[in-house]
């Protein structure tokens, strides 16, 4: 099995898609010849051809309308955003019209589109690049929002995101592409979407969590292993739809749980998952399920960005609060 | 200073293309489009078959048998002019209005009822019927509208996509966006701006400081073309032209000129508060009805007893429609749920299970 980043996981993940269905298009902002200014599309064009993977002009909301039409047209558009922090130029297309199209049309239409798009703190990025949106397409009917943290997953979930027959929307974090390496097997296999992944067992307290905050929680449950807490962390690995069985289940189990996002801490994610155990587990609990969030201010200034953004710290010590509340 | 080459506001260089005049008379022979008598026939039936539709959809409206309704009288000519012009398989991105376009391209006259009343049957269009959906959001069509024609394009197909908006449409971010895209990608569209004066209220002077909707098809570097849009001999031959020059790889931006008799739309928008008497007159008196139906009568092919027999037509459809639309069963909670994915995911299989508890009671 081949070792790779998650850059590359995602570039494979296409190629694979690329060259099992011809109907499958990409394109967005310097995703040709550029291969992405993250070099995910790399040697995507020389392989398929400018015809399959190309060039957009400058204009996100015209790249959605090409996706929609294509979409409707019989092909499989996967489009570029080229930061997510320009989602609110395209979010017309997204949330109003192809989320709606299945609804809308009684099941006439479907809009077989995928959503690539960067986001994610700790990079030093301008504004309105790393911000954490997927609150707001969470809470879009029609959506499915997909956010990898291993390469191995990245690729299952992106075949499995371009094979799906309604809009996905899948965000790679920045900080993760080329963070680490992992094993990645050749060819195809899908990952359910919708599905959580516990990525370490443990039976004090359970973290549920996604993105970039995967590894911050590991790193925490690292910690508290030395002090003798054995933590479960649960990756969510789609945030809509949740994967409520699985965390209920570890719930259950652990009698505690906190849930860490990167995102701020209204209205969302992490706000559902709460609401969704209290809902479902409440006798089960020993202690309220506390959040470990950013603070609700726009994202933070480059400068600014490790003090607002949580770290493993904050996890250790919000994971104390329910373990001795 | 004054060696800075400045380029001036575009001046309308080009008249706008007639046919017929308000009385019917061939101005413009040489541009006459190659359609037989028969089809000159077809022509007025649609025209005269969509106004007494739209007055009987009116009166249906005020009779609380009809949901949102966006009147048509004055804007025939163009509708009905622009959709001849297409073949069966080409596509049409509509607004709101547009539903005597999506009709002819084969939407059952029921469905455009349903789609009224806030039944998603209306919505559900027919395999064989190239149409989307009526869109709401003012410009969504038209970036779309370059990406379905890019889709034909790509499947190998001789068809075009052609998209509907107003004046006030034109100011949209994403009919820039639009026009650019399909220029840009060579795609074979057509984007027809009807410049009906208004935009709910607004007049067409608040909307741009260009002297011409049709001149912005300059700057996306695509055809442009204002016509006439109540003489629809002219709207044909324009829409002929624009859909041969989008095959061949240059789409075109078409304004109509045209003027809406009623209001926006039947919700309570009263058209006294922004337009005056004289300018309503000024319109009517370039009726396209009226004048195709004297072009009509000099060259014999019209009588009073044929334009009887389309109104009977329509009154008789619009009420087989209405019937079929009344039998449409009423729709659920559960069908809503069933409807927004391939597969359900678990949040709304648990919530179907739910409402089909509800609705079984």
């Amino acid at each position: 099995m081949a070792q790779m980043t998650m850059i590359q996981a995602i570039t494979d993940a296409m190629r694979v898609e690329m060259k099992r269905d011809e109907k499958v298009l990409l394109f967005g902002e310097d995703v040709g010849k550029n291969g992405g200014v993250f070099r995910a599309t790399e040697g995507l064009q020389d392989e398929f051809g400018e015809d399959r993977v190309f060039d957009t002009p400058l204009a996100e909301s015209g790249i959605g309308g090409l996706a929609i039409g294509l979409g409707l047209t019989g092909f499989r558009p996967i489009m570029e955003v080229q930061f997510f922090g320009f989602v609110f130029e395209v979010f017309d297309s997204i949330a109003a019209q192809m989320a709606r199209m299945r609804y809308r049309s009684g099941g006439a239409y479907s809009q077989p589109v995928t959503i690539r798009s960067p986001f994610g703190g700790g990079v030093k990025t301008p504004e309105l690049h790393a911000d954490s949106l997927e609150g707001l397409m969470a809470q879009t009917p029609g959506l499915k929002v997909v956010i990898p943290s291993t390469p191995y997953d990245a690729k299952g979930l992106l075949i499995a995101a371009i094979r799906d027959n309604d809009p996905v929307v899948f965000l790679e974090h920045m900080k993760l592409y080329r963070s680490f390496r992992g094993e990645v097997p050749e060819g195809e296999y899908t990952i359910e979407l919708g599905k959580a992944d516990v990525k370490r067992e443990g039976t004090d307290v359970s973290i549920i969590t996604y993105g970039a905050m995967v590894h911050t929680s590991l790193k925490a449950a690292e910690e508290l292993e030395k002090e003798n807490i054995n933590v479960e962390v649960i990756d969510l690995m789609t945030v809509s739809p949740l994967d409520i069985d699985t965390i209920v289940e570890s719930v259950k189990k652990t009698g505690r749980a906190i849930v860490v996002q990167e995102a701020q801490r209204q209205a969302g994610i992490a706000a559902n998952v709460v609401t969704e155990i209290q809902e479902r587990a409440i006798l089960h609990l020993e202690a309220p399920v506390l959040r470990v969030t950013a603070p609700d201010t726009v994202f933070a200034f480059a400068q600014g960005e490790d003090a607002w953004l949580p770290d493993h710290k904050d996890v250790v010590a919000k994971v104390k609060e329910v373990i001795n509340f | 200073m004054n060696n800075v080459q400045v380029l001036q506001n575009v001046e309308e260089n080009f008249q706008t293309f007639r046919i017929l005049d308000e009385k019917g008379e061939v101005v413009n022979q040489d541009a006459m489009p190659d359609v037989t008598d028969e089809q000159l026939q077809e022509l007025m039936r649609r025209m005269v078959y969509t106004r007494i539709w739209d007055q009987r959809a009116i009166s249906l409206n005020r009779q609380g048998r009809l949901g949102f309704y966006a009147p048509v009288a004055g804007q025939e000519a163009t509708m009905i002019g622009t959709q001849y012009a297409l073949d069966k398989q080409d596509w049409i991105l509509p607004g709101y209005r547009d539903i005597p376009q999506l009709v002819f391209h084969g939407l059952p006259l029921y469905q455009a009822f349903l789609f009224s009343r806030g039944h998603v049957a209306g919505n559900r269009i027919p395999e064989d019927v190239n149409v989307l959906m009526p869109q709401i959001i003012i410009g969504a069509q038209i970036i779309q509208t370059a990406g379905v024609a890019m889709g034909l394009k790509r499947n190998g197909n001789t068809n075009v996509a052609i998209t509907y908006t107003g004046d006030g449409g034109s100011s949209q971010g994403d009919f820039y966006e639009g026009l650019n895209f399909a220029g840009a990608f060579k795609s074979p569209a057509i984007f027809v701006v009807q410049n009906n004066r208004f935009a709910i209220s607004t007049p067409v002077e608040k909307q741009t400081a260009a002297k011409t909707i049709a001149q912005k098809a300059v700057a996306a570097g695509i055809n442009g073309i204002q016509v006439d849009g109540m003489d629809v001999l002219a709207v044909l031959a324009a829409t002929q032209q624009a859909r041969k020059d989008a095959l061949d790889g240059t789409p075109t931006l078409i304004e109509a000129l045209t003027y809406r008799y009623g209001p926006h739309t039947l919700a309570g928008d009263d058209p006294t508060r922004y337009r005056t008497k004289e300018l309503d007159t000024e319109y009517q008196e370039k009726d396209p009805l009226v004048r195709f139906r004297l072009f009509l009568e000099g060259k014999k092919l019209w009588s009073e007893d044929m334009e009887n027999e389309v109104i009977e037509q329509a009154k008789a459809d619009v009420k087989e429609a209405i019937s079929l639309a009344d039998k449409e069963p009423k729709q659920k909670v559960s069908d809503f749920i069933n409807n927004m994915y391939e597969t359900l995911p678990s949040n709304l299989k648990e919530q179907l299970e739910e409402y089909t508890a509800k609705e079984s009671k």
